[in-house]
């Protein structure tokens, strides 16, 4: 499947996805969105990406090993920067009582810990969903 | 209940009423991806907007995406 307007379109359309995902991410705490919406939005992207220009292509694709890494890498982020509450001295996910920073309110990096904790949830959703849809889209007999 | 809240909800009634009504799946999955965004649509309306950009990403885009693979699996008819 090639089809030039398609492709296009995809080539024209991807870099304002990613922004638009980067921005849900980044500004989740700030106004609607969070790590989810932005990691779904992203992955999305990626997916089409991979449409337009041939499932096939092996080169493409974000291989099954690389979603795997980045899917772990996101949830131990998550869990370490949890876990980084209890080794300062309060509870598990505490922000402001274990000593991070809570910054301007409004600004991008405020509210401590919580913009790292939606990139890591982005970076764990977006994996996700790119390794569903090429589990389910690849042909027979190419699985890992 | 302004008019316009009265149409999206009369097209998001017909549209689930014809995703369990047609045999053909391909067309159910279009009108599903048109129910989810008219399903976020109202969630805007509802003044809950974090719900409507998770409905329209994960609704509208990446279930639709999932089910087509499925049918290019599958057969296209019930």
């Amino acid at each position: 499947m090639s089809d030039i307007i398609v492709q296009v379109v995809t080539r024209m359309m991807i870099p304002y996805l990613q922004l638009y995902g980067l921005y849900i991410i980044l500004f989740g705490h700030n106004s609607p969105g969070g790590g989810f919406a932005g990691g779904t939005v992203i992955a999305s992207s990626l997916i089409l990406y991979v449409l337009a220009f041939g499932i096939d292509n092996e080169e493409l694709r974000l291989s099954g090993s690389v979603a795997r890494i980045v899917e772990s890498c996101g949830a131990l982020a998550y869990v370490g920067i949890g876990l980084a509450g209890i080794l300062l001295g309060a509870n598990f996910l505490s922000n402001h009582s274990a000593g991070f920073p809570l910054g301007i309110p409004g600004r991008v990096f405020s509210g401590g810990t919580i913009v790292l904790l939606t990139v890591s949830i982005g970076l764990k959703v977006a994996s996700t969903m790119i390794t569903l849809f090429t589990n389910v889209a690849e042909k027979e007999g190419e699985g890992e | 209940m302004t008019l316009i809240h009265f149409l999206l909800l009369l097209f998001l009634i017909v549209c689930a009423f014809f995703v369990g009504r047609t045999k053909d799946l391909l067309s159910a999955v279009i009108v599903f991806s048109a129910y989810s965004l008219t399903m976020a649509l109202l969630w805007q309306q509802l003044a809950s907007p974090d719900v409507a950009i998770t409905e329209a990403a994960i609704g509208a885009g990446v279930t639709t995406l999932l089910l087509f693979a499925a049918i290019s699996r599958t057969r296209r008819m019930e």
